[in-house]
């Protein structure tokens, strides 16, 4: 049954050379942990994306009870916290792997960096890992306002104040992170929570497509 | 197609030196231990992420996510702290050479170096060799790098008490009910009801919360006596005259809390 499905898409749109692209192809022995154990550091590239799936699935729960808005967002964080079945455990998973990942990106760069991976043909896979660490950071940034509570609201103070200090562009800057060059109030959270769910997952999704591309054409790099 | 010894690649990349199409390399031309990636590896991967899996879920179910008191700007004693991944760049404002007249530097300049030579480190460090040994200076420049993230992290923490910080922001329902001990009923809900139901109304784990709910005077006399759900009868042991306090009592928190 399943093969008559697959042939009949097949016969239309040819996915078998798909197929081959995603899934058919050679893991060499030098990346393969059960044949040389210290070739776990090749994992961690895998699992900061394993956490990035936890976090969009969380997050996609999330959104679910949240509410970007200065009266409520803290009532519905609270209301998720200690009243809705099982929130806590999400929450949690989102709040975690919000740390997670920046361990696990670091110690996945750490990994290419000390094994000399990014040189020819591989740099353009470098920069676009650099900018997708940087999305991470900035997801970082916006999300640790959404909860709106004192600790929340405070650092972004601080930090859009740093941004503010930046020459020539630094109060432009605050106005689009923030939406006024002074005040932290209703319009920086809907900013945030729209920079936050929106438009850095959208960059994120780019980025991961376009590492993930490269790395099947070019091929994991070699033994050292 | 050029099978096989003989084919040259950029690098030791996948990608054809001699400019042919882009079709993988044949699971002949592998060297060593090869194995498929599906099913095979795609195991082990998997196997490996349930373990992973189980040790991050541990971490989120031993350590629920903070939550503090909401936003409240006119606080002007709290001390704000960043999340952990920008403690450094936080810590660094604080340096006497990378504030006040010289923020530019610790704003712009040392930042944007560091993370500059971040995104260019494959021009920057163009050598041939890929061994920690034969680029010494990137490789140099790296390990100072995190020394320096690492110093200035803890920097920024070390002095941080936070069971103290945790304690002293604790979240707090916004609906903070005014509970008066004045009140004439207040002694009879502070003998009877309080062990279970708490000292503002708000419930624990072996009762619910009395804020908010929709009986009358007389219902909630009744349920004092007789006992409601998990409430067994005869918990209430004043007289007729303090119940009917009692009673006052709690629909007069109620009123105020529903103001």
């Amino acid at each position: 049954m399943l093969q008559k499905v697959y042939d009949w898409i097949d016969e239309r749109i040819d996915i078998t050379p798909i197929w081959r692209d995603i899934a058919d192809h050679e893991v060499p022995e030098h990346v393969n942990p059960a044949h040389h154990f210290s070739a776990f550091v090749y994992c961690f590239g895998g699992l900061t994306f394993f956490v990035t799936v936890i976090q969009i699935l969380s997050g996609m729960f999330l959104t679910m009870y949240y509410v970007p808005d200065i009266e409520n967002a803290w009532k519905s964080v609270y209301y998720l916290q200690t009243e809705v079945a099982h929130a806590q455990i999400v929450r949690g998973m989102h709040h975690w792997g919000a740390s997670v990942v920046i361990v696990m990106l670091l110690l996945h760069t750490l990994r290419v960096f000390f094994q000399g991976a990014y040189k020819k043909p591989r740099e353009l896979n470098w920069i676009v890992g650099v900018l997708i660490f940087f999305v991470m950071l900035g997801l970082g940034f916006t999300g640790y306002l959404l909860p709106w509570d004192n600790k929340a609201y405070f650092a972004t103070q601080v930090g859009l104040e740093i941004a503010g200090q930046v020459p020539f562009i630094g109060e432009q800057l605050r106005i689009l992170l923030a939406g006024d060059a002074t005040i932290v109030g209703a319009q920086t959270l809907t900013r945030f929570f729209a920079i936050h769910v929106f438009f850095l997952p959208a960059a994120l999704f780019g980025l991961l497509a376009v590492h993930f591309i490269l790395i099947r054409r070019q091929g994991i790099s070699g033994p050292l | 197609m050029h099978k096989g010894k003989g084919m040259k690649f950029v690098g030791d990349s996948r990608i054809s030196a001699e400019r042919k199409s882009q079709i993988p390399k044949d699971y002949s031309e592998y060297p060593g231990r090869t194995e498929a990636f599906w099913p095979n590896f795609l195991l082990k991967e998997w196997l490996v992420g349930a373990v992973f899996l189980v040790g991050f879920l541990t971490l989120t179910l031993i350590h629920p996510s903070p939550l503090e008191g909401m936003a409240d700007p006119t606080n002007a004693s709290y001390i704000p702290l960043p999340d952990w991944y920008f403690l450094f760049l936080y810590e660094l404002l604080k340096y006497q050479f990378a504030s006040g007249d010289y923020i530019l530097l610790g704003l712009l300049v040392l930042p944007g170096l560091a993370f500059g030579a971040l995104l260019l480190a494959p021009f920057l460090d163009n050598g041939p060799g890929r061994r920690p040994k034969q680029r010494p200076v990137a490789v140099g420049m790296m390990i100072l790098a995190l020394v320096s993230v690492i110093f200035l992290t803890w920097q920024s923490v070390h002095v941080v008490d936070w069971e103290a910080r945790g304690e002293a922001n604790k979240p707090v329902p916004e609906s903070e009910v005014a509970v008066d001990t004045e009140h004439e009923g207040y002694a009879a809900y502070e003998a009877n009801c309080m062990t279970c139901h708490g000292a503002e109304l708000e419930g624990g784990s072996a009762a619910p919360t009395l804020v908010g709910i929709e009986y009358t005077a007389e219902e909630i006399q009744t349920i004092a006596k007789e006992g409601t759900g998990n409430m067994p009868a005869g918990l209430f042991t004043g007289s007729d005259e303090e119940l009917e306090q009692l009673a006052d009592f709690i629909i007069s928190v109620n009123e105020s809390a529903a103001e």
